[in-house]
């Protein structure tokens, strides 16, 4: 008895919608990074769910290509949040509200 | 050979991703809602494991749990927290993005619970010990090219979050 491919998705959505209330929600800049990085595994785990229940490796090859991508922008936000801080003495999402440093 | 699939092992995990996901939510500190992401990405991890890649569950462990998460924590400690854990943590439209988010969660479960019936059974099962052998092939075979742009996006991202977080190149 094996658990049936739609649990996986309302995980992932359950998952997924966590990570949007979080990133509309919260305040603080960097938990908001984290949520994109909640939504980000959710849909991972609904692409290596559908790989498994195909039977195609494709699904697992992309979560490795979402992974590079959610690394390159784990480094450029994280930089961008080091400057702003480093400006504007704040990490509250509501008061960095000028492109401008 | 007994399937590691068993429902008891997947509403184990999925119960540890959902509580510590409301954890990073709930969390005022935000090194306990790190925590609280990595406790998320293990358990994901497992279920992982569970649907037969266990490279890409290793690499869930060795990349998101070990590299980027550490990441985050050097910049939490970069840079001060104090102010900020003390002061309110939900922003005034939170009613608002409540209700918006509930429907979007709704609207998601709503259509894979309707559309399970064209969703297939597992039946077969990969054979989980060509797991990495197979997952390579593919990679350097058929993605080879988004395998290079990938790595060209890794050195752009390296420029650029050198060019942001210095103070004077």
């Amino acid at each position: 008895m094996t658990v049936p491919l739609s649990y996986y998705l309302v995980l992932s959505a359950i998952l997924f919608s966590l990570g949007v209330l979080a990133f509309v929600v919260k305040r603080n800049i960097i938990t908001v990074f984290m949520s994109i990085e909640l939504m980000l595994n959710a849909v991972n785990l609904s692409f290596v769910s559908f790989a498994a229940h195909w039977h195609r490796l494709s699904g697992q090859i992309f979560v490795f290509f979402v992974m590079v991508v959610a690394a390159a922008e784990a480094a450029v936000g994280l930089a961008i949040i080091i400057a702003v801080f480093r400006t504007r003495e704040t990490l509250n999402i509501d008061r960095v509200n000028l492109l401008k440093l | 050979m007994t399937p590691v699939a068993t429902p008891f092992f997947f509403y184990f995990l999925s119960a540890i991703a959902l509580l510590s996901g409301l954890a990073v939510i709930t969390q005022k500190n935000p090194v306990h809602s790190a925590l609280a992401l990595i406790m998320t990405l293990l358990s994901l991890a497992g279920l992982y494991l569970m649907l037969y890649a266990p490279f890409v569950a290793g690499v869930q462990i060795i990349l998101y749990a070990g590299g980027i998460m550490v990441l985050f924590l050097f910049v939490i400690m970069l840079v001060s927290i104090e102010k900020s854990s003390r002061e309110y943590q939900f922003n005034h439209q939170w009613h608002v993005a409540a209700l918006a988010t509930a429907v979007l969660g709704g609207l998601l479960i709503y259509v894979y619970v309707r559309g399970r019936g064209i969703f297939p059974n597992r039946e077969a099962v990969l054979p989980e010990t060509l797991n990495t052998q197979q997952v390579s092939l593919h990679l350097f075979n058929d993605y080879l090219l988004p395998f290079e742009i990938a790595s060209l996006l890794l050195l752009v991202a390296i420029v650029g979050a050198v060019v942001m977080a210095k103070k004077r190149i």
